[in-house]
């Protein structure tokens, strides 16, 4: 049980690094603001994601040892995914939105890379 | 009323679960602070189906797992584009017809779209919802209409 809950809190926390340096190349490869928005959006719902979720297998290893008291570690890491789907979605809208409002042209195909 | 009870219950449930210390003095001070939070919310007449619904938390609940398995999805396809040396993208505003009667059940498909890698909400207006999409040619009809379709069952409560 050990074995499988460190191996799964690894791979999770691997993962979750692997798509915060795909979502931050994604932001340096992108050509313009809003296509750079869809790249960092990846970092907080994926990234952030599966790194809470290795926290969360490492935690219930921790629990097995005896560590009772830990179910509450569960439940804030539980409640810190939740306030980011709840908030990087409108940050991720404001900047999309205060783009338009001050003129920025989605970019198109065909055009040079910024 | 029972509205505003149901609010102190959960903010007062929030605090527990972060606070961590529970002596008679420190409780005393979480309550003060969730009453004092209910009642500013109440000053502001945010107390209501909208800023406290909690008619749709059990659908809600239903939903997130699908949601999260979009987002799962939709963050391979996006990965999947930036790692290709040629970057394949063709961005595009579209605009997608939303089935929500409320402005909960709108903010919860907007926010939903956003979520997924790969469409941005950008705007919207009525029914009609002002999209930023990364592949034009990855839209896939099938699934914003799933989204939009289970969106209002939990508008529906």
């Amino acid at each position: 049980m050990d074995v499988l809950l460190g191996a799964l809190s690894w791979i999770a926390i691997v993962g979750g690094v692997f798509f915060m340096l795909v979502g931050t190349f994604g932001v340096l490869r992108m050509p313009d603001v809003y296509t750079r928005l869809h790249a960092a959006g990846m970092t907080d719902t994926m990234g952030a994601g599966l790194v809470l979720l290795g926290m969360a297998f490492h935690t219930v290893g921790d629990m097995l040892h005896g560590e009772t008291t830990y179910w509450l570690v569960l439940v804030r890491l539980v409640l810190i995914y939740g306030f980011l789907l709840l908030t990087s979605p409108i940050a991720t809208h404001a900047l999309a939105r205060a783009g338009l409002a001050g003129g920025v042209k989605p970019w198109t195909n065909g055009e040079e890379r910024a | 009323m029972l509205r505003a009870f149901g609010l102190g219950a959960v903010l007062f449930g929030f605090w527990l679960a972060l606070s961590g210390h529970y002596t008679p003095l420190l409780l005393s001070f979480g309550v003060g602070s969730c009453v004092l939070v209910v009642y500013i919310a109440h000053r502001m007449d945010m107390i209501d189906h909208e800023g406290v619904p909690f008619h749709v938390v059990a659908r809600l609940f239903l939903y997130l797992p699908w949601l999260l398995k979009e987002i799962f999805v939709a963050n391979l396809e996006v990965a999947k584009v930036i790692l290709d040396p040629k970057l394949p993208i063709s961005p595009r505003m579209v605009v997608f017809h939303g089935s929500q009667q409320t402005d909960l059940g709108r903010a919860i498909y907007a926010n939903s779209i956003t979520l997924t890698p790969g469409t941005i909400t950008t705007g919207v207006e009525g029914q009609d919802f002002q999209i930023h999409a990364l592949r034009a040619a990855d839209l896939e009809t099938d699934e914003e209409l799933a989204m939009d379709r289970r969106c209002t069952r939990v508008e529906q409560g």
